[in-house]
């Protein structure tokens, strides 16, 4: 990797472990899934399932938990991407949880659907009967995420018990477990941020145009830039600009936060995370409700 | 710099010291010094730390995650930090050392190549240090760091350091300790963490950082025999792919090639490698830790579970064996009961025929009349299992010399044993 200035020999240790980890998933359940959402972690989730099981198809669905708040982009690639794969995608709308009166949409100008994301997911695991749902969680993303298992048990109310987890010793992974109890397995826990946009520059895996500098519009809220989608509401103080952006971190539109950026391509990305000094999910307004956000949110059952 | 790059990019430490020896800011302290930490982490801290009336940022904050651990200032088992300079990444196993201790320090110490303890400058070598130092034997650690913090409060004085140092030159020989290091340091002020102390000019070393950047982790691929447990069968029957069998897994030691000749197990059939791919592309040879698929010249009927090894070099291969158990669990051990053993990817049933003896952590000491093996004992056991283990020596093999054991009635991990030959 010389030619970014980046050490990444690391890579191929953790691409073993995250490969290791996806093997074990295959064949310790019955009906694991991968949840995909269209952002880069989850994409290189099923790069490194097409790997651990190449030339075999990838032996578990993808499931995207579509909040209906997407940007456009995402959706197409998700669709290009599971046809090339051979996989199975299954779409579970959230708007069907709130019209069926499983959950109720926020209202006020914060309004977002990223927690109501929670109820949609654990009613697919339970209807679909999945055992293990594979995800693209970090442990450098977050404080509470830094606790998390490789396998996490979840129990029948798909809750998370950050202090009575099973201890995790070298990789040995147990993923035994009861009727009606799940597992959330993340085979990239060990990586950073800075980790998978070197993968992702290593292997030359292709990403959503959003990820790329474009003219968009835009809008400031408490500091933070989001993109404007017409069924949002804005402030009096609030106005709409153009601007070139691109994506860090791919949530939902109403709560992404825009890095302004003329970047248009891998290197020059890679370059601007490793000098970053905003986290991730620094820009992710869902993380700023409380200081314990996602921790409260992960015990419910969030991704 | 290219030359004297360290053999590998990533290297695992994990970090000991009681509530107060002040390991949650040494991390912080490394992370900020580093240049780890981003700015609306920190934000977030500096906010925290002048809301409870700190006069200056208080580190710990970084790594105390969940909500139980902010409002009583305690760490709660394991967690993970990351960090990497221009010369390597690096992963903390941060584990708390108050209750559970042995619990969570042998589970952060299984998956790291360093162990860095911390030591009170105030109060020297005290039975926890040499807990600590056990468990970093114990789990084989290839380098121990001492880290004699809180420097500052003994007036950086070398006469102080020059003791402790004494005493843990006396425990590492005692634990025959293969690389020790010792650092005074003081995490709260940043000296000798990442920049060489100004206050403390008569220690002639490297600072921590510098120490974890360079430390030899080099594996020697040819000692361990080869071991290759088979995690996963693949097959594909398709147009590019006639009757594809390959065995998929992780090599667990030692070194592989194309054309050895390799003895599966349990079944005991001998057969040659035919082929080694990673990602489709055949590779000559692989190495302990690259994740495979192996093709074999015999159509054998192999599954997940079974063994892969060379032929000249088989473990032992038996029902009954020694081990070293640290248990986790607040049920008792109980020597009448079915448990469940898991070793790499094959699990079966066993009991602990006896328990041999238990250790006293703070002393060394072999108990031999009390049997009780409670939460946090350490303890040498005979285990039975319903059919064969394939046995290697925890010090020879960590991944084929470890295993867990499981309630089959809970599902929980009980606990974390080392085979020992």
């Amino acid at each position: 990797m010389c030619d970014i200035g980046i050490s990444s020999k690391h890579l191929k240790q953790l691409e073993n472990e995250a490969i290791f980890v996806m093997r074990e998933v295959a064949a310790q359940f019955e009906k694991p899934a991968l949840l995909f959402s269209g952002g880069k972690d989850s994409i290189v989730l099923v790069h490194l399932a097409k790997k651990a099981f190449f030339p075999c198809k990838i032996p578990f669905p993808l499931l995207h938990i579509d909040t209906g708040h997407n940007f456009e982009e995402t959706l197409v690639y998700r669709d290009k991407l599971a046809q090339t794969m051979g996989c199975k995608l299954i779409v579970k709308l959230v708007q069907e949880s709130i019209d069926t009166g499983r959950c109720k949409e926020e209202c006020g100008i914060n309004a977002s659907r990223n927690k109501l994301q929670t109820i949609t997911l654990l009613d697919a695991i339970e209807e679909l009967k999945i055992d293990a749902a594979i995800g693209g969680g970090r442990r450098d993303e977050e404080k509470a995420r830094a606790k998390e298992r490789f396998f996490s048990h979840r129990d029948e109310f798909g809750q998370w018990d950050p202090k009575n987890q099973r201890p995790e010793l070298w990789h040995i992974f147990n993923g035994r477990k009861n009727m009606g109890e799940h597992f959330r397995v993340f085979p990239i826990s060990n990586w950073t941020e800075l980790d998978v946009w070197l993968y992702i520059y290593k292997e030359q895996i292709p990403l959503p145009d959003i990820y790329f500098t474009h003219r968009r519009k835009v809008f400031r809220r408490n500091g933070t830039l989001l993109a404007y989608a017409p069924f949002m509401t804005l402030a009096p103080h609030e106005k709409i600009i153009e601007e070139d952006v691109r994506c860090r971190t791919i949530g939902d539109i109403t709560c992404t936060g825009l890095t302004v950026s003329k970047a248009n391509a891998l290197p020059e990305i890679v370059k601007e995370v490793a000098a970053s000094r905003i986290s991730e999910r620094g820009a992710r307004e869902d993380d700023k409700r409380s200081e314990a956000a996602m921790e409260d949110r992960k015990k419910e059952g969030y991704f | 710099m290219t030359q004297n790059l360290p053999t590998i990019g990533l290297l695992r430490f994990t970090t000991a010291g009681s509530v107060d020896d002040g390991k949650s800011t040494l991390i912080g302290r490394l992370l900020y010094d580093s240049k780890s930490i981003y700015e609306d982490q920190l934000e977030s801290i500096t906010t925290t730390s002048l809301r409870k009336g700190n006069e200056a940022v208080d580190l710990s904050l970084l790594t105390d995650g969940l909500r139980a651990e902010r409002e009583q200032g305690i760490t709660i088992d394991v967690a993970y930090r990351y960090f990497s300079t221009p010369l390597r990444k690096f992963i903390i196993a941060d584990t708390p050392g108050h209750i559970q201790y042995t619990r969570n320090m042998v589970t952060g110490a299984s998956t790291a190549d360093v162990a860095v303890i911390l030591i009170d400058a105030r109060k020297g070598v005290l039975e926890q240090t040499i807990r600590h130092a056990y468990i970093a034997a114990l789990l084989n650690m290839k380098h121990v760091i001492f880290c004699v913090n809180k420097m500052d409060l003994k007036a950086y004085a070398q006469s102080v350091f020059d003791t402790i140092k004494k005493d843990l030159e006396k425990l590492a020989e005692r634990l025959l300790l293969k690389s020790v290091h010792t650092i005074p340091i003081s995490a709260k002020y940043g000296d000798n963490v990442v920049r060489a102390s100004a206050k403390m000019t008569w220690y002639k070393h490297s600072p921590l950082l510098k120490v974890l950047e360079t430390l030899r982790i080099a594996y020697d691929y040819s000692k361990p025999h080869m071991r290759f447990p088979v995690q996963y069968v693949l097959r594909a029957d398709n147009d590019l792919h006639r009757d594809y069998r390959a065995y998929a897994g992780t090599i667990a030691g030692g070194r592989i090639c194309q054309g050895q000749k390799v003895t599966v197990l349990p079944q005991n059939l001998n057969t040659h490698i035919k082929r080694i791919e990673v990602f489709g592309q055949k590779v000559d040879e692989a190495k302990s830790g690259d994740a495979v698929a192996i093709i074999l010249q015999d159509d054998l009927d192999v599954s997940r579970g079974d063994m892969i090894v060379p032929a000249a070099n088989l473990p032992e291969v038996s029902k009954e064996f020694k081990a070293t158990i640290c248990w986790f669990n607040a049920a008792p051990l109980d020597t009448e009961k079915r448990y469940v053993f898991r070793q790499n990817t094959r699990e079966m049933k066993c009991f602990v025929k006896t328990v041999n003896y238990k250790l006293n952590i703070n002393t060394l000491d072999e108990n031999y009349t009390d049997k009780c093996i409670e939460m946090n004992a350490i303890a040498e056991v005979t285990i039975k299992t319903a059919q064969p283990a394939f046995i290697d020596d925890y010090n020879t093999n960590p991944s084929t010399g470890s295993f867990i054991i499981i309630d089959e009635e809970t599902n929980e991990t009980l606990a974390a044993g080392m085979i020992r030959k």
